[in-house]
């Protein structure tokens, strides 16, 4: 049993190491590209370092104490009615306890430090994008510039990105692994997020939430440019023959698998409110009621709103 | 007439349902033939069907688990072939409609019709006996609870064949479960197969919590309870306060699907995040529902087979009860990336974390009752050291998916897939498993072929290395959970030996299988004839095995945590009684039985809108349930002299087992 055991966890082990190892630039969480998903990474790390005090020796008495205490090992100690040590209990119950001291301390200060609603560099001015998750599409306009895009996200790396996100549909959740934290979308409410790419390059954005029989394809890329390529970008954006009203707008979202990425240059104003309102008391819709989503972020939501 | 019902709701074109429908219509055709051809039925109807026995109401149970274990499984199967399958230019064999059906299923199957019916199952066998009780507290409510459950999980094989099953996963987040985006009567099969489990599940609850309190043996003070006992009381006290917040829940989702109700809905104020919260309020004390009594089970198992007293008593029962108190508090952790606030999401993660503190001195624990003893390798022993082993990583997992900025990137990953898996494979269904190794040759008489357990337990034990390891790999990768398709072609390698895991894990169930039937051929060599095959310390193995049906003839005096071995010790184990008196046991009743049918009827007619039907039905319970309430005759005695009867046959087989033992040095096979 012993050696079986040893020889067993031993091979699974490698062939994990082997398979980890192999793919390590596809391992996107352990290769960010934005100081949230580092920060992130990190926690991460340290957390699981932390936890292997109590693991490791867990791994180690299981295998000495049951080839040591074997029954056919006449030999070994044999205490029958030895059943209670204060010494022991007390480390039992104190390691675990110092170790989750530790990880609160840390999960109390992340969470703070890495709320999704907070701005990532305060003063800086961000560039502010509006998500809309639809069946089974992304919408994503940018109300400084009056452009929009389905699914394809283009933004200017080093500049910290401001998602106002909601849903048309059901609840969906908005997630770019490489950049770091998601975030739920839900039709009548506003949730927030803010990420920053360090980098350019090109990163799978994704809904990670499952929504339906389209779910496993409603993924975007998310483009990082440079400054100077992104404004390039907007302008080529501005060319596009598409314009987004609100007949287009229910047209996009139908429910639908697939829908090319698509630039629009111009979007009506107020699109964005628009969809959330649709699910929130108006005077023309007094049925609805005002839902807030995040009660705990009640002072962000003030600082920056216009 | 039929409600939404037509023949066009059977999936004909489909022939992967159709393989399976007509598989399993089958193999019900083929025992029932049986069963009619042995003449059984009268059997099987007085033994079994109508009797409120609890041992027997367990086995049922138990087999209703195992039952459902196999379709559950089946669906796992076909999750994890489909994703090696469907990468990149391939579709695989599952259409998205299909899969959203196979995981919702599976999710749906293994906690509320596997685990939740293996652990009744468990308790019915072995509470009471712990305890030194002749029953349940109410041994006709428990037979409702076992036939209610068979009524849940029967709604969920039917949607196989007519209709659909959920296609919004077994938490059946709104409001994509609302008419607007699902109107197929998937999510009602779902909903009404959880209501009405649901409700056999809280009187289970409020049944053993009774039991428990109520008719322990005299002696056994509460700090004399066995640890299984404890365990299963900390599960009743959660399901006593957690099922009825589902219950309420799917019943607020019952409305707006029925009536267009608006509390859940995107328009008209409904509230999304209300259902979720009543959701994991009740899900999140559901897992330590199904995973405190096989920490039960490992405790016991521990002590028994190192052949020593269980390390920290004390300290574990003061651990399970925080984990019970905290269970109630970290409900918020499966949803930190709703929007809450920092302050909200911080204690939530720290409350969860907490929950690792009892946790991980459990599994110490049970490593210093090894320590010093004398461990002796049996299956039920392979199962808790694999458990050990496994479930730190799992525990691991889990402590850092608390921490909300990890779990912002980890969520709805296969990360939190192999977590959660990681938990209630070795926890749970190990612990079930070493359970059900255990407690075999008490339930059924026999002990079970220890060759083919081990074998079950290694496949078992690889086969979940090989399909979960890769799926926290995959959760870092960025993979989320529920894809029917992905174009990440990085994902692949890992998918396909996570499905090849799936298929060690398949020899693990075929050995078991394998090994009940060598088992029951080889029943006359492996008799339990003492009642004790294991030196058992507690007081379940003080009776022949099978006990009895009124358990104990003498209700015995408890001195020790460790009743049997105390009694064994100072030599009164099997002493025998001066005189018997008569014992009253609870009569057959075939209204539980009723109950659990009507109640299918009453589902199934929702579920079709079929009005008439559904009032019938319920009206039929209500009439069946007045009848027994006021019925005054429901026990019957068992006069002294055949109690005294079963008692002397019972030394006799004991005087002839100890000969045999002195002669042979070994217990020879005897005829039944």
């Amino acid at each position: 049993m012993q050696r079986n055991l040893h020889v067993a966890l031993l091979s699974l082990g490698l062939l994990c190491a082997a398979a980890f190892l192999g793919g390590c630039s596809s391992i996107v969480l352990f290769d960010p590209k934005g100081p949230i998903g580092d920060a992130e990474r990190v926690i991460i790390l340290v957390a699981i370092g932390l936890m292997l005090i109590v693991v490791i020796p867990v791994f180690v008495m299981v295998l000495l104490f049951s080839r040591k205490y074997r029954a056919s090992n006449t030999k070994a100690t044999y205490t029958p009615k030895w059943s209670y040590s204060a010494k022991i209990d007390l480390l039992i119950w104190a390691v675990p306890i110092a170790i989750v001291t530790c990880l609160g301390i840390i999960a109390w200060s992340q969470s703070h430090r890495l709320n999704p609603y907070s701005p990532i560099t305060p003063g800086t001015e961000p560039l502010r994008i509006e998500a809309v998750s639809l069946d089974w599409k992304w919408l994503f306009i940018y109300p400084d510039h009056h452009i929009a895009t389905v699914n394809e996200l283009v933004f200017p790396a080093k500049i910290p990105l401001s998602f106002s996100i909601t849903s048309d549909t059901v609840m969906t959740s908005f997630f770019i692994p490489q950049l770091g934290s998601q975030i739920y979308a839900m039709a009548g409410m506003r949730t927030r997020l803010h990420l920053l790419a360090d980098e350019p390059g090109v990163y799978l954005g994704q809904n990670q939430q499952f929504s339906g029989p389209g779910f496993s394809y409603m993924n975007f890329d998310a483009i990082a440019l440079p400054q100077e390529q992104f404004e390039a970008w907007v302008q080529k954006a501005k060319q596009s023959p598409n314009k987004l009203d609100l007949a287009r707008y229910e047209g996009i979202a139908k429910p639908s698998i697939g829908y090319p990425a698509t630039y629009f240059s111009s979007v009506i104003p107020g699109l964005f409110d628009h969809i959330i309102g649709k699910y929130v008391p108006t005077a023309a819709n007094p049925n609805a009621m005002s839902v807030e989503s995040d009660p705990g972020n009640a002072e962000s939501r003030v600082s920056e709103d216009r | 007439m039929f409600g939404k019902l037509s023949l066009s709701a059977i999936p004909y074109e489909n022939p992967i349902i159709m393989g399976a429908v007509g598989g399993a219509s089958l193999i019900a055709l083929v025992i029932l033939a049986l069963i009619t051809y042995y003449r059984k039925w009268p059997y099987l109807w007085h033994e079994w069907l109508t009797s409120l026995d609890h041992k027997k109401i367990g086995i049922m149970y138990i087999i209703l688990a195992l039952i459902m274990l196999l379709r559950g499984f089946s669906d796992a199967i076909m999750m994890r072939s489909q994703q090696a399958l469907a990468a990149g230019a391939s579709q695989g064999y599952l259409p998205p409609g299909h899969f959203d059906q196979v995981f919702g299923a599976h999710g749906s199957i293994m906690i509320v019709f596997m685990a939740m019916p293996f652990l009744a199952g468990l308790m019915n066998i072995v509470v009471p006996q712990q305890i030194g009780a002749r029953d349940v507290a109410f041994p006709f409510m428990n037979a409702v609870s076992l036939w209610l459950t068979t009524a849940g999980a029967l709604l969920v094989m039917v949607s196989l064949g007519v209709g659909e099953f959920s296609k919004a996963g077994w938490s059946g987040y709104a409001p994509l479960t609302e008419r607007t985006y699902s109107p197929g009567t998937g999510v009602d099969y779902w909903i009404w197969a959880f209501q009405i489990a649901g409700i056999g599940s809280l009187m289970t609850g409020i049944n053993f919590l009774v039991t428990v309190l109520k008719m322990r043996a005299p002696g056994m003070t509460l700090m004399r309870m066995p640890m299984f006992v404890w365990t299963t009381f900390f599960t009743n006290v959660l399901m006593i306060f957690a099922f009825p917040v589902l219950t309420v829940a799917l019943a607020l989702l019952t409305l707006d699907r029925y009536l267009g109700m608006h509390f859940f809905t995107n328009t008209l104020g409904g509230n999304m995040m209300m259902y979720v919260n009543l959701f994991w309020i009740w899900g999140h004390p559901e897992v330590y529902i199904v995973i405190l009594p096989a920490f039960g089970i490992f405790s016991e198992v521990s002590a028994t087979f190192s052949g020593k007293r269980l390390f920290g008593y004390r300290s574990l029962v003061f651990a399970t009860a925080v984990i019970m108190i905290l269970s109630f508090s970290v409900w918020l952790h499966h949803f930190f990336t709703m929007g809450a606030g920092p302050n909200v999401n911080a204690v939530f993660g720290i409350t969860t974390m907490m929950i690792a503190i009892p946790t991980g001195v459990k599994i110490y624990n049970w490593l210093f009752t090894m320590y010093r003893g004398r461990v002796r390798f049996t299956t039920p022993m392979y199962w808790t050291l694999g458990f050990i082993s496994t479930f730190v990583i799992g525990g691991m997992a889990g402590v850092l998916l608390s921490v909300p900025p990890a779990d912002y990137v980890l969520h709805n990953s296969l990360f939190l897939i192999a977590h959660f898996h990681n938990m209630l494979i070795p926890g749970t269904l190990f612990g079930f498993l070493a359970g059900y190794a255990y407690w075999f040759p008490k339930a059924i008489g026999f002990r079970l072929n220890e060759e083919w357990g081990k074998r079950a337990f290694w496949a078992w034990f690889i086969g979940f290395y090989l399909a979960f390891m890769p799926l926290y790999v995959l959760g870092f990768m960025g993979m989320p959970r529920r894809l029917q398709h992905y174009a990440n072609l990085a994902w692949h390698p890992l998918l396909i030996i996570a499905a090849g895991g799936t298929g060690v894990i398949l020899l693990g169930i075929l050995s078991q299988m394998i090994q009940l039937y060598v088992s029951i051929r080889e029943r006359h060599a492996n008799r339990d004839v003492t009642g004790d095959p294991w030196d058992g310390r507690t007081l379940e193995w003080a009776t022949s095995s099978p006990s009895p049906v009124y358990n104990f003839a003498i209700i015995p005096v408890v001195e020790d945590l460790d009743a049997f071995t105390d009694m064994k010790e100072k030599g009164i184990a099997y002493q025998r009684a001066g005189s018997y008196h008569a014992i009253e046991m609870p009569k057959n009743s075939a209204k539980g039985l009723a109950l659990g049918a009507f109640a299918f009827l009453f589902g199934f007619a929702m579920i079709w809108y079929i009005w008439w039907l559904a009032v019938l039905s319920a009206l039929v319970m209500f009439c069946t349930v007045i009848a027994r309430s006021s019925d005054d005759h429901v026990d019957y005695i068992i006069p002294a002299s055949e109690v005294q009867e079963i008692e002397e046959q019972r030394y006799r087989e004991l005087a002839f087992a100890a000969v045999n033992q002195s002669t042979e040095g070994q217990i020879s096979p005897q005829p039944l």
